[in-house]
């Protein structure tokens, strides 16, 4: 019914306005054309620069009134660059910004039209061009400098003893896998994907480096200050591993595995002290459209201390023992093969 | 001085010239109704199709972003009207379902890249402006021509069709990833929906390849006697160069999407590998690459920014050098600049790809040569402030939008800086920032340029003006709404909050925005109302606007205001004007405007 009385009131605006819109044509033409368009050029050149001024004020209270609410400090190491480069971007474009802007709406208003005067013939001016051109192109390869220096120091290689954690996506939730004490991850393949059998990523069982594999769903747990390097695989369509906290992101592609590294700041209990919020947690979002679930494909990130992670990790059942419980847990799987990366193989 | 107009029914028989030629006076055959408004070859009236049909889309298309931002807005509300008009299915309880929702946003993409700002603005003004501005009879092949727009119209029946299937329109966003695009199973909106989808833009791909090709040869073809390509005025400039842009890469999008289709029913694997869908089935397919799709699409889904934005600035450039009554600050600069940009626009698409898992070395080439582009774009808006520097300037309404084009194109261009960085790209990749990133330099600055058009040449179109208060009211209410709703948004987006969320409110980390959405849905159905005024007056002036009875009401140089009032098939009666200088002799030697046609004098230096 609102709705209804809602587009009735449109209506009527719509009539009132075009019943005003067609009198003051008609005023116009009593007036004089002249008279009228100079009436009317008058009225936009003063809303021209009234859109300057309430625009920049509008632009600095709206950043008054949201700049608490966007990410404070960054929780990764490589989002304190990802910081750094924004602010040298935001001063850049924010100084061209208002430069721009009210040269614009002030030559508008300024040079509106006038009898007395008559417009400047001034078809071109070889050393303004030049200037305009030589000067973005330096700010712009500062801006690239900067970026690229950052950017290759993000996505170079993980440093050696950074743990890995296998992330796959799936509609709609998130899978992590653990490479357990050997510090390998089992062999899988995803036709051997069977949910009813507790195996929801494919392990090959006949592959021992796998027997000590955890699986767990849609919680991530990392070590606080500690390099860790995600394997990103999805297992169905394209999803995105999106860590907000730690300025992180990278696609999840079926069939081509990626990765990303980053080393957290803060523990989760340490995040929620800082953010005065005892319900936050440090939240990983799918950032590339993956079909009706897309936006709650969420997972925690729970950043811990060293103990707390082995603590965790003590606690959890391997995949394997979980999908054939008749094999003992309390015996250990025997593992034939040495770990390939013995630094890992302390903290797992 | 502008509208030297009279009311119609006043004095309006008194045509001040007799200029007022209906029909073409060279021996045609009779137009039948057919021929003359449905059939027609007359690429004055193909440009008109063009323009209406994209006007209808541009309804649609911000009628779906009206129900998708009450849903974002409002997510907790019930519209009841919404169930009695979409069905439960759709809008249970009155509210928008996640399938509908992605349908909605998917569709509004779609609909207003291809269908509204590039059939709708290259198709409209590409084909009114090349034949009337280069002193041409039309086309170079009129039939093409007409080609060209029933494909458009084929294509939009196909589209529009897919919203009324059972299972529901494409849903994979309007870029069509796959594997969601190619697997039924996936998701509702990749049954039929994505067959249609596909089926509508290729017929869509070679509706513009038939425009495209059309016009290329036009401009390099039918220039009049004296029209050398440097005194061409910049708005055709502007559709050369977007015409070869869509030439080159939309057969590129085309060879993407068949390969889809080949994924979708012929059990190719281009784009599948390693797929198990939750239904509980592993496909067999190995050894595709989704991301190959990605290089396909981007191939043309960057040039088309520029397919959508390069006529925007040519027919900004046009309207603000007529209403500053100043030539265009550096001609030459501009179109160098414009070609700089077409070019650079074919090596730039992976910078939509950073954190695809892209190689990071490639990475920063296209860093480099994305930055590389604003340089070409600021040349282009420091000659525009030039143009309006002690400039003489009319707000004619079109003026208005050329004034709000640049300042749109200044905000979203500089935004573009942050994404075009690969490094800040890893945050801001995807979430509300990109949103309003493209929708303030593509979207709004688009449509603001193609306003601007339509203000413009309206009334060489219709022989009627449209009414200015309507016009005022509609500009302000555009350009402060579209602030209103997109400026925000970059907070929302450096917060992280991901685009394509129809609720937050499972999240801790991006719920803090509930009021700001409601606010910016708010002004979204206010601006949405405003474009409804535009509509009417369109339609309302098209009948009963004041009649034209100046040949060149705004006083330009240019050669379609040498064409009677209402220019017959064929466009000049008798001979085809020959140009004697560039197009943006204003304000020299102490007169206000000289012709186009008119030779230079005996002590003038041409240009």
């Amino acid at each position: 019914m609102s709705t209804i009385f809602l587009l009735l009131i449109l209506l009527l605006g719509f009539l009132i306005t075009f019943q005003i819109a067609k009198a003051s044509e008609y005023v116009g033409v009593l007036k004089g054309e002249k008279k009228n368009f100079e009436a009317n050029n008058r009225i936009n050149g003063f809303l021209m620069i009234a859109f300057l001024v309430l625009g920049l004020i509008g632009v600095y209270w709206c950043n008054e009134l949201y700049r608490g609410k966007i990410l404070g400090e960054s929780a990764s190491k490589h989002g304190e660059q990802i910081d750094t480069m924004m602010y040298i971007t935001i001063a850049i474009t924010g100084v061209v910004f208002v430069i721009t802007q009210i040269l614009l709406f002030w030559f508008a208003y300024k040079y509106q039209y006038s009898e007395k005067r008559t417009a400047y013939y001034f078809p071109h001016d070889n050393r303004l061009e030049i200037i305009w051109t030589v000067v973005p192109a330096i700010a712009l390869t500062v801006l690239v400098g900067f970026g690229l220096f950052y950017w290759f120091r993000i996505t170079g290689e993980a440093p050696a003893d950074a743990a890995q954690v296998e992330v796959t996506g799936k509609q709609f939730g998130w899978i992590f896998r653990y490479p357990g004490k050997d510090g390998v991850f089992g062999k899988k393949y995803y036709k051997n994907i069977d949910e009813a059998a507790g195996n929801s990523l494919g392990l090959l069982w006949d592959d021992p480096s796998g027997h000590d594999d955890l699986v767990v769903g849609n919680e991530l747990y990392i070590e606080v200050l500690k390099p860790i390097k995600l394997i990103i695989n999805s297992r169905d369509v394209v999803h995105d591993v999106g860590l907000v906290h730690f300025r992180q992101k990278m696609d999840a592609v079926p069939g081509t595995p990626t990765t990303m590294w980053f080393i957290p700041k803060f523990t989760t209990d340490e995040m929620k002290k800082r953010e005065k919020n005892p319900d936050f947690e440090y939240e990983l979002s799918c950032d590339q459209m993956c079909g009706k679930g897309h936006f709650t494909m969420r997972a925690v990130v729970k950043v811990v201390t060293h103990d707390e992670l082995i603590l965790w990790k003590a606690k959890q059942k391997a995949a394997y023992v979980l999908a054939f419980p008749d094999k003992d847990p309390s015996t250990q799987p025997k593992i034939d093969t040495l770990p390939k990366n013995p630094s890992t193989a302390g903290i797992n | 001085m502008s509208n030297e107009a009279t009311l119609h029914g006043h004095a309006g028989a008194a045509t001040s010239h007799d200029v007022d030629v209906h029909h073409d006076e060279h021996g045609h055959h009779k137009e039948t109704f057919i021929t003359k408004y449905v059939f027609s070859q007359d690429h004055k009236m193909i440009a008109k199709q063009f323009l209406i049909t994209g006007m209808i889309w541009a309804i649609l298309g911000g009628l779906m972003s009206v129900l998708f931002r009450l849903q974002l807005g409002y997510p907790d509300a019930h519209f009841q009207i919404l169930e009695d008009l979409l069905g439960s299915k759709w809008a249970k309880g009155g509210q928008i379902q996640p399938e509908f929702y992605y349908a909605l946003v998917t569709m509004h993409g779609t609909v207003l890249v291809f269908f509204v700002l590039t059939g709708g603005l290259s198709g409209t003004f590409a084909n009114f402006l090349i034949p009337l501005q280069l002193g041409a009879r039309d086309m170079a092949s009129p039939f093409l021509n007409m080609l060209s727009y029933w494909f458009f119209w084929l294509a939009s029946v196909v589209m529009l069709s897919s919203l009324f299937v059972e299972t529901g329109p494409a849903s994979g966003g309007w870029t069509s990833y796959p594997p969601l695009s190619a697997l039924g199973d996936a998701s509702e909106g990749s049954k039929v929906g994505m067959d249609l989808w596909i089926t509508s833009m290729a017929l869509f791909v070679v509706s513009s390849l038939l425009g495209g090709l059309n016009y290329i040869s036009t401009i390099l073809n039918l220039r009049t006697k004296g029209m050398s390509m440097t005194r061409m005025p910049l708005t055709i400039w502007a559709l050369l160069f977007t015409a070869i842009l869509g030439v080159l890469s939309f057969p590129v999008l085309l060879s993407g999407f068949i390969l889809l289709l080949f994924d979708r029913h012929g059990g190719t694997s281009f784009y599948l590998s390693d797929i198990y869908i939750a239904s509980g089935k592993a496909l067999p397919n190995e050894g595709g690459s989704a991301i190959l799709y990605q290089h396909l699409f981007w191939f043309l889904g960057h040039p088309e920014v520029y397919i959508i934005i390069l006529p925007a600035m040519g027919l900004v450039s046009e309207v603000m050098s007529v209403n500053a009554r100043k030539p265009i600050f550096g001609y030459m600069a501009m179109v160098g600049s414009m070609f700089a940009i077409a070019v650079l626009a074919f090596l730039v698409w992976a910078h939509h790809m950073f954190v695809t898992g892209l190689n990071p070395f490639l990475g920063s080439v296209f860093v480099l040569l994305t930055l590389l582009i604003a340089v070409p774009s600021a040349i282009k808006v420091f000659n525009w402030l030039t143009t309006l520097w002690k400039g003489n300037i009319r707000f004619t309404p079109a003026m208005l939008f050329a004034i709000g084009f640049v300042s749109m194109f200044i905000s979203g261009g500089l935004t573009g800086i942050f994404l075009g960085n690969s490094t800040l790209d890893i945050q801001l990749h995807d979430t509300m920032f990109v949103i309003a990133h493209f929708h303030i330099v593509m979207g709004v600055s688009g449509i603001l340029g193609m306003f601007a058009g339509i203000y413009h040449w309206f009334p060489k179109m219709y022989g009627r003006y449209l009414n200015n208060t309507m016009a005022y009211i509609h500009f302000w209410i555009t350009l402060v709404g579209a602030y209103l709703i997109f400026w925000p948004m970059h907070y929302e987006g450096l917060a992280g909050m991901p685009r394509r969320y129809l609720d937050t409110s499972g999240w801790v980390s991006f719920n803090q925005f509930g009021g700001l959405n409601r606010f910016i849905s708010t002004v979204a159905m206010i601006v949405f109302a405003a474009q409804l005024l535009f509509v009417f007056n369109f339609f309302y002036s098209i009948f009963k606007g004041r009649k034209v009875i100046t040949q060149n009401p705004w006083g330009a140089t240019t050669l379609e205001w040498t064409a009677p009032i209402r220019p017959g098939h064929g466009n000049w009666p008798g001979e085809i004007p020959e140009v004697h200088r560039w197009a943006y002799d204003y304000a020299k030697d102490g007169r206000d405007f000289i012709p186009q046609t008119e030779p230079l004098g005996s002590n003038e230096s041409a240009h």
